[in-house]
């Protein structure tokens, strides 16, 4: 889950990592208030979820009111990739003398904690990823969720020739590591980590994503979900316990796991269709889940036929049958079912539709063509 | 021959008096798995389908004297689960549990790194040697036995290949359902090496998603390694764009992850990559005569 950057500077202040003074704005008049607080100049950056707001003109420096207001409103009606800007965050603009790069992340393919950092902060850092491999610095945990400082202290020494900042920077990261843990973070990120004029560290932005299968363990974390970058039905699907994607076509797709799921809309596409959607249904599925995967679908008018794709595993198929029969009863479904059910159960399963004078399938492409054929 | 588990292995199952835990452990029983014991913390003493129940991990291997375990515990447990194994040396860790929190999953590798013990998962079907032995979720019946080794990320994609592998008359020595989360006990290169080290697997069936860099990693070890056939699936080419993670996403992941850039870098190993499930068994055929 990603949440906004003066969420996450909240996150930074709980745990002691040093930022500008300041605050979100939802109107101009608030971002005043908090500018009189802070004192000019100021720097105003849209709160939006998605990358690249600076080259979009969506960060900006003023130095009085009258500039504030004009840029508030002005970054206010700004469309960045597609999103509106709510809020921005008002904050004491900093006196940059030198941008680093310091994140804390998980490296999946060694299964651990990573600290990357580098003297070269800012937004080109990918690039610099690229062109100067050696500039960036991978620092592994080794498993255990706490900095060893003996084996951190010559990087210290690589990144900062001062001895303050080498201590700085440091206990910045202890910080930052001890937020990554306890939140349950797959990303925290200071970029730019900067040197200000006063010759102190301090964060000039503030970016954690959450891991998604962690915030059971966070109740306080989840109602910092912005619903705006949340699509309605798959926000639903969630609740319901299915994974949804909408898509443009009209071929509607239910299918159990995430693979197979993207299997039947690669089949859909390979064979001439346009899937209109991603739906898995998961393991154990009960069959209040198809009932509800079809009124989710169903919603999108553009749908000519519903294609259903059961490979039974954990999944068994005479749930997903039971779930097709108590739709049939329960919801008017106005477009062809086209189902295929192989696997745990599957005999069960057709014997039950069979029954309702359903027609069944048991291979995929079959399916898939009659479902395309039914699209057109 | 088969890899990971053959008729000898002997399994417990975590979680045996769940629902779905209950269930598994009847229709691994049914298959011919020696399956000889369960383990729920609080319920020891009681039988699920005749299998006896035992408090602890401990208990049942000292009891039992197995070999390899496998979880259906809830999310928040499944850590736990793992842990216990490997304190107590179970040599195949097996865990179908999907939802476990990253951070859990860093914890376990360490321990795993530290100890002698294989996971195979989390959020993942489990693995089977067709006529021998399954450990995990997918259906028996559709497996048969025969000398095709299939390795996959993905659960009931894995079922779609099986099923069209066999009834075009081409057994399997094994399949093993790698997972679909970020960190997975056992990774592709690790099952391709065993099954070009395994004298009953003559072919091997690869099947991938986009994203993560695991694929790509495969495709250098059979360039390098392999020299049995190998026929590769990835699904996920009409996928769309995948949202992306930050700047430390891109600066720690190897390369491209899309679906066409993994198809290839396959096909640059010498791998057959094929665009429909059941176009796997011809592309084999022809690699094994050819």
């Amino acid at each position: 889950m990603k949440i906004h950057e003066y969420q996450a500077r909240n996150l930074f202040a709980e745990y002691g990592i040093p930022i500008a003074e300041g605050d979100v704005a939802q109107t101009s008049d608030e971002a005043i208030k908090i500018a009189r607080k802070t004192g000019f100049p100021v720097v105003i950056k849209a709160q939006v979820l998605v990358g690249g707001r600076g080259k979009a003109g969506g960060v900006k420096v003023v130095g009085n009111e009258a500039d504030l207001v004009s840029e508030f409103n002005r970054i206010k009606n700004l469309n960045i990739k597609g999103y509106s800007v709510e809020r921005l965050l008002v904050a004491r603009a900093i006196d940059i003398k030198k941008e680093y790069y310091l994140a804390v992340t998980i490296d999946n393919i060694k299964g651990d904690v990573v600290i990357i950092a580098s003297a070269d902060g800012g937004v080109e850092i990918e690039e610099t990823a690229k062109t100067h491999p050696e500039r960036i610095i991978k620092f592994y945990l080794q498993g255990v969720k706490a900095l060893d400082e003996a084996r951190w202290a010559p990087v210290a020494a690589q990144l900062f020739s001062d001895v303050r900042l080498q201590k700085s920077a440091t206990s910045i990261l202890q910080k930052l590591l001890k937020l990554f843990f306890e939140k349950d973070c797959s990303l925290s990120e200071i970029n730019p980590f900067v040197i200000n004029g006063e010759g102190n560290l301090i964060a000039a932005d503030a970016k954690v994503i959450i891991d998604d299968n962690g915030l059971d363990r966070h109740p306080e974390l989840v109602a910092l979900r912005d619903m705006k970058y949340e699509d309605a039905d798959e926000l639903e699907a969630k609740e319901k316990g299915l994974s949804f994607v909408k898509l443009e076509g009209n071929v509607g797709c239910i299918v159990n796991g995430a693979g197979l799921a993207m299997g039947t809309m690669d089949a859909v596409n390979l064979l001439g269709g346009r899937p209109a959607n991603f739906l898995d249904v998961g393991g154990s599925s009960n069959p209040q889940k198809v009932l509800s995967a079809l009124t989710i679908i169903l919603r999108n008018k553009d749908i000519k036929v519903i294609l259903i794709n059961i490979f039974g595993g954990i999944t068994r198929c005479d749930d997903i049958a039971n779930g097709i029969l108590t739709a049939l009863k329960q919801i008017n479904i106005p477009v062809p079912l086209i189902i295929r059910l192989t696997g745990t159960n599957e005999k069960e399963a057709k014997a039950l539709l069979t029954q309702a004078g359903l027609t069944t399938y048991t291979s995929m492409r079959q399916a898939v063509t009659e479902a395309v054929k039914a699209s057109k | 021959m088969s890899i990971l588990i053959d008729q000898n292995t002997k399994v417990i199952v975590q979680g045996i008096t769940g629902r779905d835990g209950s269930f598994h452990a009847k229709q691994m029983l049914d298959y011919g798995t020696k399956v000889v014991g369960g383990v729920t913390p609080g319920k020891g003493g009681q039988e699920v389908n005749g299998i006896p129940v035992f408090n602890s991990v401990k208990e049942a291997k000292e009891k039992t004297g197995c070999n390899a375990a496998v979880i259906y515990v809830p999310a928040k447990f499944a850590k736990d689960a793992m842990l216990e194994d490997i304190a107590n040396g179970i040599p195949l860790i097996i865990c179908i549990t999907e939802g476990v929190p990253v951070l859990d999953m860093v914890e376990v590798k360490k321990a795993l790194s530290a100890s002698p013990c294989r996971l195979i998962g989390p959020n993942c079907p489990g693995l089977i040697s067709p006529g021998k032995a399954k450990i995990g979720i997918m259906p028996g019946h559709i497996h048969k036995a025969g000398d095709i080794g299939v390795v996959s990320r993905s659960g009931t994609l894995t079922y779609e290949v099986v099923f069209n592998l066999t009834v075009n008359d081409m057994g399997q020595s094994s399949c093993v359902g790698l997972g679909g989360d970020p960190i997975i006990g056992t990774r592709f290169v690790d099952v391709l090496k065993m099954f070009q080290e395994d004298p009953g697997t003559k072919a091997i069936v690869m099947v991938g998603e986009i994203g993560g860099g695991d694929e790509q990693l495969a495709a250098d070890f059979i360039k390098n390694h392999v020299t049995k056939p190998v026929v590769a699936f990835i699904a996920g080419r009409t996928a769309p764009a995948g949202k992306r993670m930050g700047h430390a996403g891109a600066i720690i992941s190897s390369g491209d992850s899309t679906a066409e850039a993994k198809m290839q870098m396959l096909r640059d190993a010498g791998v057959v990559v094929i665009d429909f499930p059941d176009e796997i068994p011809q592309a084999l055929a022809s690699r094994l005569i050819a």
